[in-house]
């Protein structure tokens, strides 16, 4: 109930009734769950009285820089130890933040390094803990208190990623609050490694823990350590990753206390939220400076990671004096039973990464960034979803909506005389890269991935090429580990690694930073497999930028019935080291060679079995024939480009032995392109009469809005939608039944069931 | 005054104009949407994106499905620069995709004086070094 709901009736209850109504509401709460209060809103809580006595008292600024830095430092420092001691593959390759937050829970200041989107999404939990548990005579928060917190509808991307939040007084008052996040990997869930395509309602993602108590005095507490150990496929990883966020937490509070005792809680309390208070208005006077525009674009999601249909990302972009609004309505809805949902605070901290990470990375990392910043969704949708839905796949619809901004974004910088970056063409946005789990050549039970998601394809900008597997998108400053380590500890090779695919283009003017083939096989465990979890199959999820392509599609390919350790051992010349010889020339006799999606839920390997596949190219920028053909040659010569590729893409003449460029005929080739273009295409307006429809097309099951029409919502036929504003169910068949169906439709038609009895 | 709004679209503030910086072609009314003053072709997506693996073998071959996706290519019908590409699901009306405020952005202008060329954003250059 809100206070609206009171209000509507005749007379108005009294401010004594409603204050009664609400204690009595709070105090006959039966469960408390994920708060819309805390979970809907982003912005900077407002400034309280202590801040404001702060703030009188200390508001030098070189006192404020000097103790930000100071503060910064400790976050760095922390985030080095989480990096260096974690457990966790995610630890080692920087899939961490540490940071200090206000009294009231608001991200001050985090770490440099590591996975800024965690920066917008650690303060819900600490907000729900001063809602919640400050004055709860069951709970308290106390000097030497801990936190844990892992469910994402609490806060947070998904329920792989766990914190540690500790309270920090001075003299007995709140001051502020550390804490630091990891992507842990594993943590129970139907599948091993924490992000479950498989899941169909949140009790398939295993863990979900609400903020709680787990530290007292500084020690982590055994029993409820045991609780969580049992319920987890890694129980050493868990114990030992929540000792390392313990520790470096208390490092943080250290630096935080040194500066309470040289500088006073004043100085501490003003530097927190002068820093926030100073960058969210800074954000709004550069947003001052774009043109006032409305942009829009759309990406397209080509499957729920169980089956290939159509999910559009619908993305509205409104720049209006110093406001800026993303719209994200028409969206698709919900998947009552897909995990590539996400709750709206998960695409928001994605959203901020477009900011911090690539339009504004001169600002400090913290919460305000993206504070001033408005974000419109439809309830109930793919990118909003309810507490009911599952979500451990949202990594899908935020690095997509991450993608819908970037797009945006770019079209409002080209014209803006203050730039801090580059304008750039989307980054690839796909995790690419293994998922495994099992039992190790050691005996250990594991379930994690393969850091190679990191080595993201970067888009183009507007006067340089993309840079190859580069970084990902929700952190610019991560590391693709050493696989070579990590093969002493799983029981599986990368046969192929860091090779990058011939082909798989993004062009333009600038073309797109391509991405490397992984090829993995099992060695030394009966018990062992590989999921993966992106989409982009038979969609880029990526669009292009001023008349660059996006990149292509990436599927999984595998060859089974082959034991390519045996290969190697006693045939060696057989084996090749790309996907495009494997499966075009199949060198090994008798074995199955298959092309999938990139959904592929957890399957149990056998030996020598191979699994493979190849991170994306980001999206290139500007028209191709104006690509220098000396960058085209270069292409081909570092094997990102066949010359037939080549040549028939960019109109590029050369000679094929020594790969002379012919100037002269590139140029009639790309003149003669040119009035090609003008031939075969047609006036807009004409084009516009044939080529659009007024529903989806028939043959896709289509999800989300079509065209300008934002209010109704298709759900996967052009006869089945939903108004945008009214929640409703959205199902989806299990893919072995509609193929069971699809068979037995056809033995039907052939009379083959048998008379089997129905 | 004229605004440099995309690699190769720009807007004349005083005639109210989408032009083309290739080959200063008027292209259509500031006030409305440029693609309605280019030429629109429906691409293949496997001519841009070829297939890696045998398309007679395998069902993903790393081309996008042309059934699934196409590639709208808009071009200047003077020079034919390839000014945009949308990737849009087959039947999808083409987005609007820049709805631009012309008072706002003349105001914008006239405060800060004559358009210069679009800058590029910062580029990397050699530090100096310390010099103590
Ligand atoms: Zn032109």
């Amino acid at each position: 109930m809100n206070d609206m709901s009171i209000a509507g009736r005749g007379k108005l209850p009294s401010a004594e009734e409603a204050a009664l109504v609400k204690k009595f509401l709070n105090d006959t709460t039966l469960f408390l769950g994920p708060d819309p209060e805390i979970m809907q809103n982003h912005d900077l809580m407002p400034r309280t009285a202590d801040e404001d006595e702060a703030i009188a008292k200390v508001a030098d600024s070189h006192i404020i820089a000097k103790i930000r830095d100071r503060i910064q430092a400790g976050c760095d420092e922390g985030y080095e130890m989480v990096e260096q001691m974690g457990a966790a593959p995610g630890a080692k390759w920087g899939d961490v933040i540490t940071g200090v937050y206000s009294a009231s829970g608001d991200l001050a200041i985090a770490s440099a390094g590591g996975v800024l989107i965690f920066s917008a999404l650690v303060h819900h939990p600490i907000k729900f803990i001063i809602k919640n548990w400050i004055n709860d005579p069951t709970v308290g928060v106390r000097e030497g208190d801990g936190f844990i917190h892992n469910d994402s509808r609490y806060g947070n991307v998904h329920n792989t990623d766990q914190s540690m939040i500790l309270p920090i007084f001075h003299k007995g008052r709140l001051v502020c609050w550390v804490a630091s996040t990891v992507h842990e990997g594993e943590n129970g869930a139907i599948e091993p490694g924490g992000m479950p395509s498989m899941a169909e309602s949140p009790s398939d993602e295993g863990l979900k823990m609400s903020p709680f108590k787990v530290v007292e005095n500084y020690q982590i507490k055994r029993d409820i350590l045991t609780f969580l150990q049992n319920s987890v496929r890694e129980p050493k990883l868990q114990y030992e990753d929540m000792k390392v966020k313990l520790f470096a937490c208390l490092r943080i509070k250290q630096r935080i206390e040194e500066t309470l005792n040289t500088d006073g809680p004043e100085a501490l309390v003003s530097t927190l939220r002068l820093t926030m208070e100073n960058v969210r208005a800074e954000v709004k006077r550069r947003i001052s400076e774009w043109p006032d525009m409305t942009v829009r674009t759309y990406i397209i999601q080509d499957s729920t990671l169980r089956e290939n249909c159509v999910v559009k990302i619908n993305c509205k972009l409104t720049k209006t004096g110093d406001r800026l609004i993303f719209d994200f309505r028409g969206s698709a809805p919900e998947f009552t039973n897909r995990a590539t949902n996400t709750i709206v605070a998960g695409l928001k901290g994605m959203l901020a990464q477009v900011f911090l990470c690539y339009v504004w990375p001169d600002l400090p990392r913290g919460q305000a960034a993206f504070a001033p910043i408005e974000v419109i969704t439809d309830p109930h949708s793919i990118v909003n979803c309810s507490y009911d839905a599952p979500n451990s796949q949202s990594l899908m619809s935020i690095f997509t909506g991450f993608t819908a901004g970037q797009h945006a974004v770019a079209k409002f910088l080209y014209s803006c005389p203050e730039k801090f970056t580059k304008v750039h063409a989307p980054t690839f946005n796909m995790i690419n890269t293994f998922v495994w789990g099992g039992v190790s050549q050691h005996g250990e039970t594991l379930g994690n991935l393969c850091a190679d998601l990191n080595g993201m394809g970067a888009g183009a900008t507007v006067d340089r090429d993309g840079e190859h597997a580069l970084a990902p998108i929700f952190a610019t400053m991560a590391d693709i580990g050493e696989q070579e380590l990590n093969e002493e500890e799983v029981p599986f090779l990368q046969l192929v690694s860091k090779k990058m695919t011939r082909d798989a283009i993004a062009p333009g003017k600038y073309r797109g930073g391509q991405g490397y083939t992984m090829m993995v096989a099992t060695k030394d465990s009966e018990q062992w497999g590989f999921m993966t979890v992106c989409q982009g199959a038979k969609i880029p999820p990526l669009q292009g930028l001023f008349g660059g392509y996006a990149c292509g599609c990436y599927p999984l390919s595998k060859v089974k019935g082959v034991d390519v350790y045996d290969v190697l051992l006693n045939t060696p010349e057989k084996f090749k080291h790309s996907i495009e010889e494997i499966m075009n020339e199949q060198p090994f006799e008798g074995a199955s060679y298959t092309t999938h999606h990139m959904g592929m839920g957890f399957e149990i390997s056998k030996r020598g079995e191979l699994f493979m596949i190849s991170q994306g190219a980001g999206a290139g920028y500007g028209d191709l024939l104006e690509r220098d053909p000396r960058g085209v040659i270069k292409d081909i010569e570092e094997g990102l480009i066949s010359p037939a590729v080549a040549a028939r893409t960019y109109k590029v003449a050369f000679d094929p032995e020594t790969l002379a460029i012919d100037e002269k005929a590139t140029e009639e080739a790309r003149a003669a392109e040119r009035k090609a273009r003008i031939a075969r295409s047609r006036p807009y307006s004409e084009f516009v009469k044939d080529w659009s429809k007024p529903t989806p097309p028939t043959h896709l099951q289509y999800f989300g809005a079509w065209g300008d029409d934002v209010e109704t919502l298709y759900m996967g036929s052009p006869e089945k939608t939903r108004d945008a504003e009214v929640p409703r169910p959205n199902y989806m068949p299990h893919p072995k039944d509609v193929r069971i169906a699809e068979l037995e439709a056809r033995l039907a038609a052939v009379g083959a069931m048998g008379g089997e009895k129905q | 005054m004229k605004v440099a709004m995309t690699e190769y679209l720009r807007i004349d503030l005083k005639s109210e104009k989408w032009e083309c910086r290739v080959c200063d072609h008027e292209i259509a009314p500031a006030r409305g949407n440029y693609k309605e003053g280019l030429l629109v072709h429906d691409r293949d997506p496997r001519e841009i994106h070829p297939p890696i693996i045998d398309p007679d073998k395998y069902r993903f071959t790393f081309s996008p499905d042309p059934e699934w996706v196409r590639i709208l290519e808009y071009c200047c019908p003077s020079c034919g620069t390839q000014v945009e590409t949308e990737y849009a699901v087959p039947g999808h009306p083409p987005l609007y995709d820049m709805e631009v405020d012309l008072e706002a952005l003349k105001a914008q202008w006239a405060a800060r004086g004559e358009a210069a060329a679009p800058y590029a954003g910062p580029a990397v250059v050699r530090d100096e070094g310390h010099g103590h």
